[in-house]
């Protein structure tokens, strides 16, 4: 537990000291920023020719902005993941500095686990600027939190699993860019494998469906705590950092 | 302190190290010696856990490489060939983030990184980036970082490659003092940083051990420069080998001369001189006496000369071949 946590203080200290962490923070509080902003707008601009044409149809915050906002988010976070998760290990290995760790009395399972829950505490951050401008809508409207609450958890648990799947990568290689990469065309092949089964009810349609990170989203951002996706979700993550396990193992016989 | 046994590691297609065993006892400072390529670093990857065997094993400080890497871990300091540093840490901030992951913490942390900073020379760059200092201080700093929770071994993978011969000679004293308390095992591939540092000499050479022994006792093989082999001919067949001995023992430093061996007509005799050049001498008195001068060579190797032949390489013209030219 000691040796996680001093591998979580010093990976967070790394993307912290470094422009890393300020500039995914800045761009994604401008990108996730964006978004909000044109959906608020679109609401206003909604409720205000509502206003005019007398019509009084019940308007939703809920439904209306967090709902198409927390699945633009999870798509932007495809985009971010392959940024905080492709120097964890190749940047080691291209310095040597994994080394240092390997001979150090510690377990890989531990190093890996610091190294992932730093990179979640990073995107938890990300997370948390986005939260800010949601703020507002407390502030002046009053949306329901519950399912803003489940949403926000469905979007921690899917970069959850997807930054353990980017973790796995970093350690295949010691070059970043190609572990950006190649974590950037699987996150993206995640969300998309399910519009391949979109207009089709085989049982490969189906199971390509169900292994989207994106369909199993849908339900949180509905303010549904289903088990079943929770659980992809958890699933994905322990085979994510068991691969890394593995992966880390077979890098001492081959090297 | 470590024993190796029948280490072996293999590779799809190459042996890197081959059936290699050899002990090293508590306090000593052992040096890896051996071409670029030998399997030096491979070893001690294997000594400290990073690589794991084919065959064969290792104890370190009584504890198995294999069975139990972490206890053997705690006990070993490791500075590999680049020194394992993050350019955007701080000194100070990377020695107590690598105390922390050897076990170390409080007030003794702290002891410890203040201990290793004044020890390693590297106090005056406490507060700067691992990444903007040069080669000399990231190599120190390298070290402190394997010294920092007082291992009983330490492993050093060539702590001199790099450094301008200032800091190669302030690193080799550096050691030196860190022996009485750990064990250390060095790799190298130069000679006199085994002469001047190291207790007992490993040598290999394409994965292969070549030779163990002490530094005394090659030392002992080397000073043999100073004694000489001549072989003698006599011109019409006879040679007297008393009135050689005589001839031979009057030349200023030379202080024995005996009769060692005859083929024929070639006689061997060994000459032992005090330190200072008599080879011109001796091959003169030779020439001069109407005899005839073979062969004049030290009559045993330098450590170069052990090295290089133990590993294959090609030997270097032998030492007496001008005296011997000059005599024809």
């Amino acid at each position: 537990m000691r040796n996680i946590w001093i591998i979580w203080r010093k990976e967070l200290n790394s993307y912290f000291v470094s422009p890393i962490a300020y500039l995914l923070l800045t761009l994604f509080a401008f990108v996730a920023g964006f978004f909000f902003w044109v959906q608020l707008r679109g609401f206003i601009e909604y409720g205000m020719e509502m206003q005019m044409s007398g019509q009084m149809y019940p308007m939703n915050l809920n439904e209306m902005i967090i709902r198409p906002l927390l699945s633009n988010l999870a798509v932007i976070g495809l985009f971010f993941i392959p940024m905080i998760t492709m120097r964890l290990f190749a940047e080691e290995k291209r310095t040597g500095t994994i080394e240092l760790l390997a001979t150090s009395p510690i377990r890989d399972v531990e190093i890996i686990l610091g190294k992932w829950l730093a990179a979640l505490t990073l995107y938890s951050c990300m997370l948390f600027l986005v939260a800010l401008n949601m703020a507002f809508l407390f502030k002046y409207g009053h949306p329901d939190w519950k399912p803003v609450a489940v949403g926000f958890l469905g979007l921690w648990l899917q970069a959850g699993a997807l930054l353990a799947v980017g973790t796995f990568i970093s350690t295949l290689t010691r070059n970043q860019i190609i572990a950006g990469a190649a974590t950037f065309a699987v996150c993206l092949m995640l969300w998309v494998i399910s519009w391949a089964g979109q207009f089709d009810s085989s049982a490969g349609a189906q199971i390509m469906q169900y292994l989207s990170v994106t369909t199993h989203l849908e339900s949180f951002e509905k303010g549904l705590l289903d088990t079943k996706d929770a659980i992809f979700y958890v699933t994905l993550i322990f085979v994510g950092l068991f691969l890394t396990t593995r992966s880390m193992e077979s890098l001492r016989w081959r090297s | 302190m470590i024993t190796v046994k029948e280490l072996t590691k293999r590779y799809a297609r190459t042996t890197a190290v081959d059936h290699i065993s050899f002990e090293v006892q508590k306090g000593q400072i052992v040096g890896f010696l051996g071409p670029n390529g030998a399997g030096k670093t491979t070893t001690m990857r294997m000594l400290t856990c990073f690589l794991p065997p084919t065959s064969g094993g290792a104890t370190v400080a009584g504890f198995d490489v294999l069975e139990q890497p972490l206890e053997v871990k705690k006990r070993i300091g490791y500075l590999p060939e680049t020194p394992p540093l993050y350019p955007e840490m701080e000194t100070a901030e990377y020695l107590a983030f690598v105390g922390r992951l050897k076990g170390l913490a409080g007030a003794n942390l702290n002891k410890q990184v203040d201990y290793v900073c004044e020890r390693c020379a590297v106090a005056d760059v406490k507060n700067k980036l691992l990444g903007k200092l040069s080669k000399g201080y990231r190599q120190r700093v390298g070290l402190a970082q394997a010294i920092i929770h007082n291992p009983d071994v330490l492993i050093l993978d060539e702590p001199t490659a790099g450094l301008d011969p200032k800091q190669i000679n302030e690193t080799r004293d550096l050691i030196k003092g860190l022996a009485g308390d750990h064990t250390i095992i060095l790799s190298t591939h130069i000679l006199p940083e085994v002469e001047q540092t190291c207790e007992q000499v490993i040598i290999i050479n394409k994965g292969k051990l070549v030779a163990t022994d002490s530094v005394h006792n090659l030392q002992n093989r080397a000073r043999g420069a100073e004694s000489m082999l001549l072989e003698i001919a006599g011109r019409n067949g006879g040679l007297d080998r008393t009135v050689v001995e005589r001839r031979l023992g009057q030349i200023a430093g030379v202080s024995r001369v005996q009769f060692k061996t005859s083929h024929g007509n070639r006689n061997v005799f060994e000459v032992e001189s005090q330190k200072g050049f008599v080879r011109g001498d001796l091959a003169s008195a030779v020439v001069e006496a109407g005899w005839d001068l073979n062969e004049l060579k030290p009559a045993a190797m330098s450590l170069e000369e052990i090295f290089l032949q133990l590993t294959g390489a090609e030997t270097p013209a032998p030492a007496g071949e001008p005296a011997s030219k000059g005599a024809q």
